[in-house]
């Protein structure tokens, strides 16, 4: 393999550098693609509604307007203190799915002005954003930040992708400024720090099962750091996410769940649902487009899937009320902007669903190689909420859709194969795209109680061996390292490609056993990330006014998105004493104690003798006679 | 310990157990027989209780109210399968799809070593149908499964439809934890094995399957589903699985506690519980049920499609609904709440089921025998075999036999050997000399691969003569000693190992083999011995065994009737080992055959 390392370096750095810079754009390309945009919109709206085109011009107006105004701060900033240019962003996307379910996504968006990079800078000045994580960032050095909590799996071929995807479990990857000495030191404090702040078992993170990946994290947000000692990155698939969770992430929302978009969040319905992810990202990124200030950014995001059958009365209805028993009544007033967005792609005539209180505002953006149209409801406007001081979405299906598109990229794990000895992990990738063959990067951290035999690894695609182009490998250690295995695997178009690698289950000292063993071990999800070509063409410059779901992940080139896909966690039985049966194990123990020491010390400490058989009467009366006279006695 | 280390009491003991080798012998063996039929009375026995705590102090409030709409539900199904002419794939996809399932199919196909004659059927091609309800919130790590087999005739349609009909119901709950998995399989076992083969990615027995799409991680637990008619008189709990392999005790109390709960009348084995232990009919009863539990473990076979699940660690049992004439019936509402509490409290299980007993025999559904209890009767029959070993002259001649010079090696080499590649032909000849034997006799497949296996079994009985050739002298005194200690050594290992993982098989070849290779030496009168020893051969005892099993399933058959029987699972126990694993035909043929031949050449020692 280590002839591969050659080339590997070349694939991955055309790969992640489109990741690892947020694009330093400049203004004119931005103006172009504007109007274009525009125009875009108002060809689409000519296509759909004739009648709302006059209001989709004035709402685009109103967009350029709310630009013009950041640019006259921006103007102003000389002059006013720098936490001025704090913001506050706040939205909620609906996707009806096509099996009947919704789709429900909150985004936070709080920009905190400050100058992050100088060192030994003490900030005492909070706005909006939270003075907890703020002081978290600066006393560890870190310069990003991404949690997840996640109850449940997304269900990529039901579902298609999550606008950010999350393993189950808890997930932490974290990247140090390169200034930090000990990396280690820093995130152990680190995940004790967080383990308070979201009230989550992060404390469990500890070397066994945290690994620096190579190539598969790349940083989100400003700078260019490829050097993966800084990286730190661990899973907890055990980790079960409740409403404990929810109240500190609730906590850290400027306006907390008094007002705006939080109200929804009731954890009686948010966790009546298929699927539960909660995440907070921090990272630094540029302010503008000339990247001349800098800012942290704190992203929060809450994601939830409500299902149709356990929820629906035979109604196939949705309404804010329904999902969360709340209505809004108000925007956050610490927002600049709070919208709700509901996707009506695939419903452009009305048939598939009935969307009320109607709007007269479209929006498009590009999502996951994929451009879908929204229906916009601007909080900020009195005119949503209507007479009744209230906005409730209601949301009543019509007719049946067919099969959900397949998504171009998925993934699924499992462990084959029985008993306790051995076993196989399968991790099969699909690519679906129907003649594009792309690269993925998958990655797998297996605790060192598995004991991969790495010289197993097989890589087929269409029953033919698929030579991954760059493999790195870091073998565990007993109790102090997990296994990390990277590679860089191209995918042919519209195949199955099939990863195996067969593994020995180890026996752990009894402490180590969990008090539930028979449950079994978990193992994490692999990480399958990639760039997927995309339908359309993405775009690829930064604008203030693109919606918050759609401008998570940086986007380098046009022709490709990039995924990141999780596959399923395993459970895998270990080896288990019988822990149930202490009795007997005493009662084993003292017999073979008592059979075995008995039996040794008796045979060790007796002196043996010869015994002598008495002899006859005469002799002994002979004897006696000759001890009295003196002479020696008879034998 | 002074006893053993005190030079004249162990001479004493040494002393006593020569001279009363053979009543003591005795002694142990009727101990044995009387200590296990003692087990099944009931003050000696265990009254079964719940060990695991996520199932026992919760009861779940069973709510399941579609009964009726699965039985019209079977009428639909019936008609579809009828159209099809065997398992209508479409209608089932289709019937999942749209209960909210996540519906996968799986083909498969299996070209039998011979003919089947019982289920006819020789070329196996078929599909599995299943779908997997999603839990909210779980991660797909842990997943239960319901499989109804769906049979040919109209047997089986209440089980496919009940299954649906849960399947509606449990997709509106919200309390899942574990993913479930409903199953509907073709062609019983085969269907079942390719389907687990399939998800486990194995392929032990050569089957042929189309990989599994959707998968809901590790299988905590498998209920088996069958029913034939719309109301049911009582429900029968299936246990014994592939080579005696029973699951955990907490499935069986599981089940007994909710037809306790839902006046469900339950039976085990066929037979109803009885209070009246302390009379003879009531002993006769616990003990007849425990014997057919004993006969069913025994012959190694799965008796229901939870059979094969448990290779894969996984708890299972069949739910069996019986019709009979009895006034008292329970409806599908209530079978279906019966199912819906147990699946609820397996969702409940935190751990998989590993508290109760893995190893007990059933002599009704509220007592069990367990390991502790059982295993005395089995070591009161092997000590004979170690107290025979120990008898002084064979103690001796094979230590000397041990020293180079001696002839004793060669002589005990060659029988054993001898022995063994006779094993090996019965195991091997009868399936791959079939097509021969077709060409030369007329007869079919099956019946020659039996009588081929019978052929191989009798021409055995002449080794002895052909042995002798082989060595160069006479056999000597010293010769059928070394053999025989060699032979009681290996019987006792041989039993011994097969009663720890199946105590009824290895008991009953217990109760048949050693008193006859105990006392076996070449000076009795042969030919009566001859015949004594046939008659205790493992083929014997598995035709009484056929006798004693008709005999207790209250349907006696004749002779000839019998002799049939005989045949027919002489050819399951072959089909079950090339199609399932089941390890009862080679353990039978490449071991304990050889071992009995051993003493029948020590019979004609010369």
């Amino acid at each position: 393999m280590a002839a591969h390392r050659c080339g590997l370096s070349l694939v991955c750095i055309l790969i992640f550098s489109s990741l690892a810079h947020p694009s330093s754009c400049d203004t004119l390309e931005k103006a172009n693609d504007n109007t274009a945009e525009k125009r875009s919109i108002s060809e689409v709206n000519t296509d759909g509604s004739v009648a709302g085109e006059a209001l989709n011009e004035r709402q685009w107006q109103s967009t350029d307007a709310e630009v013009d105004r950041s640019d006259s701060t921006t103007h102003s900033e000389a002059l006013t203190p720098a936490a001025a240019r704090d913001e506050f962003q706040e939205e909620l996307v609906i996707r009806p799915l096509h099996s009947g379910d919704i789709y429900a996504s909150f985004q936070f968006r709080t920009l905190w002005d400050t100058d992050f990079l100088q060192e030994g800078q003490k900030v005492s000045h909070y706005r909006l954003f939270p003075k907890s994580l703020g002081q978290v960032l600066s006393k560890f050095s870190v310069r990003e930040l991404h949690i997840s909590f996640t109850q449940g799996f997304w269900r990529t071929m039901q579902w298609g992708q999550p606008f950010i995807p999350s393993p189950p479990g808890a997930e932490l990857w974290v990247w140090f400024h390169d200034t930090v000495s000990d990396v280690d030191g820093n995130w152990k404090e680190l995940t004790n720090v967080l383990s308070g702040i979201f009230c989550a078992s992060l404390n469990f993170i500890d070397l066994t099962n945290t690994v620096q990946p190579s190539a598969s994290f790349k940083p989100l947000g400003l700078g260019n750091a490829t050097d993966h000692r800084f990286l730190r990155y661990a899973t907890l698939p055990r980790e079960i996410v409740c409403t404990e969770n929810l109240t500190p992430w609730k906590k850290l929302l400027p306006c907390g769940s008094k007002a705006g978009l939080a109200v929804l969040m009731k954890s009686e319905k948010l966790f009546h649902s298929s699927f539960h992810s909660q995440a907070v990202h921090i990272r630094p990124i540029c302010q503008d487009e000339q990247c001349s200030s800098k800012a942290w950014e704190l992203r929060q995001t809450l994601n939830v899937v409500f299902d149709l059958h356990t929820s629906g009365q035979g109604k196939k209805e949705w309404s804010l009320f329904k999902m969360f028993s709340r209505t809004l009544t108000e925007a956050c007033p610490l927002a600049s902007s709070s919208k709700v967005y509901v996707d009506i792609t695939d419903n452009p005539e009305g048939e598939l669903f009935e969307l009320s209180p109607a709007t007269p505002l479209l929006g498009q953006a590009v999502v996951l190689g994929d451009r879908r149209t929204y229906s916009v409801y601007d909080l900020s406007r009195a005119e949503t909420f209507g007479q009744l001081r209230s906005f409730n979405l209601l949301l009543r299906w019509k007719g049946d859709s067919g099969d959900m598109l397949r998504p171009l990229l998925h993934a699924e794990r499992y462990v084959a194969g029985f008993g306790l000895q051995t076993g196989e992990i399968h991790t099969v990738i699909y690519n679906n795209h129907p003649y594009r063959a792309f690269p993925v990067l998958l990655m797998d951290s297996v605790p060192w109680y598995l004991q991969l035999y790495i010289h197993t690894l097989t890589v087929t695609s269409k029953s033919r061996d698929n030579k991954p182009s760059y493999i790195h490998y870091q073998p565990a250690k007993d109790r102090h390292r997990p296994h990390l295995l990277e590679m860089l695997i191209q995918l042919p178009p519209h195949s199955m490609t099939e990863v195996t690698v067969q593994f020995e289950r180890a026996l752990l000292k009894w402490t180590e056993y969990t008090p539930d063993p028979n449950h079994g071990f978990y193992v994490g999800s692999s990480v399958v990330s990639a760039l997927v070509p995309s339908m359309v063409a993405m775009r690829t410059n930064f604008t203030q006014d693109q919606p918050l779901f759609s401008s998570f992940v940086p986007v380098k080139e046009e022709s490709s998105y990039f995924v990141r896909v999780y596959t399923e966690p395993l459970l895998v039985n270990l080896p288990t004493p019988d822990f149930s049966m202490p009795y007997n194990v005493i009662c084993l123990t003292c017999t073979v104690v008592a059979v075995g020491y008995g039996s040794f010390y008796n045979l060790l400490t007796r002196t043996f003798q010869v015994d002598e058989p008495s002899p006859p009467l005469s002799k002994r009366l002979a004897n006696l006679i000759r001890r009295m006279r003196g002479v020696p006695l008879l034998t | 310990m002074g006893l053993l280390s005190d030079p004249n009491r162990r001479k004493a003991l040494t002393g006593l157990l020569t001279r009363l080798n053979t009543p003591i012998c005795i002694v142990c063996y009727l101990a044995g027989i009387v200590w296990f039929m003692g087990l099944a009375f009931e003050p000696f026995t265990l009254r079964t209780y719940m060990s695991e705590n996520a199932m026992g102090s919760t009861m779940v409030e069973e709510r399941f109210s579609s009964g009726e709409r699965a039985l019209s539900l079977a009428k639909e199904f019936d008609a579809h399968k009828r159209k099809a002419g065997g398992m209508p794939v479409e209608w089932l996809v289709k019937a999942m799809q749209s209960r909210g399932l996540e519906v996968f199919t799986q083909s498969f196909s299996r070209k039998l070593p011979f003919p089947d004659e019982n289920k006819e059927r020789y070329m196996v091609r078929g599909t599995n149908v299943y779908g997997i309800l999603r839990a909210p919130r779980a991660p797909r790590t842990e997943a239960l499964v319901i499989t109804a087999p769906c049979s040919p005739g109209n047997t089986n349609n209440q089980a496919v439809a009940l299954l649906l009909a849960l399947a509606q119901y449990f997709r509106n709950q919200i309390y899942w934890a574990k993913d479930i998995i409903f199953l509907v399989n073709e062609h019983d076992l085969i269907g079942t094995q390719a389907w687990l083969e399939g998800y486990h990615h194995t392929n032990i027995t050569g089957m042929e399957y189309s990989p599994l799409q959707g998968r809901a991680g590790s299988i905590q637990a498998a209920l088996s589903l069958e029913l034939s008619s719309d109301v049911i008189t009582s429900l029968d709990l299936v246990l014994e699985g592939l080579n005696g392999q029973l699951p955990n005790l907490d499935l069986a109390n599981l089940f007994y506690a909710f037809c306790q709960k839902l006046g469900v009348l339950c039976t085990i084995q066929g037979k109803l519980q009885r209070n009246d232990w302390d009379t003879a009919e009531g002993y006769t009863h616990a003990a007849q049920t425990m014997m057919l539990m004993v006969l069913k473990q025994a012959c190694g076979r799965s008796w229901g499609d939870h059979g094969l699940f448990l290779r894969y660690h996984i708890e299972a049992a069949s739910v069996r609904g019986i019709n009979s004439f009895r006034h008292y019936k329970t409806d599908a509402t209530t079978i279906g709440r019966l199912l819906e509490g147990m699946v609820r409290k397996l969702n409940n299980l935190l751990e998989r089921l590993h508290q109760s007993y893995f190893f007990y025999l059933l002599p009704s559904l509220s007592r069990f025998v367990s390991i502790g209890y059982y295993m005395p009767a089995f070591g009161l029959l092997a000590v004979i075999l170690l107290l025979r070993v120990s008898f002084p002259g064979l103690c001796h001649c094979f230590s000397v036999s041990l020293q180079p010079s001696s002839p004793g090696v060669l002589t005990v080499l060659t029988p054993v050997v001898i022995s063994h590649l006779t094993g090996v032909a019965l195991y091997l000849l009868p399936v791959h000399l079939q097509e021969m034997a077709v060409e030369h006799f007329p007869v079919s497949e099956t019946e020659a691969v039996v009588l081929t296996a019978i052929a191989i079994y009798t021409a055995g009985l002449a080794l002895p003569h052909n042995t002798q050739r082989l060595l160069s002298g006479e056999g000597t005194e010293q010769g059928w000693k070394v053999l025989k200690l060699t032979a009681l050594l290996y019987l006792a290992v041989l039993l011994g190992c097969t009663a720890l993982i199946n105590f009824s098989l290895g008991f009953i070849l217990a109760v048949t083999l050693v008193p006859i290779t105990a006392s076996i030496t070449p000076h009795m009168p042969k030919a009566l011995y001859a015949v004594v020893m046939v008659l205790l051969s493992p083929a014997f005892t598995i035709l009484y065994c056929v006798f004693i099993y008709q005999e207790l399933i209250e349907a006696p058959v004749s002779v000839s009737e019998g002799w049939m029987l005989f045949l027919s699972v002489i050819s399951q126990g072959i089909l079950d080992h090339a199609l399932y694993g089941s390890l009862v035909y080679p353990l039978l043929a490449l071991f304990i055959y050889p071992c009995w031949l051993m003493f029948w050449n020590i019979l004609f020692w010369n």
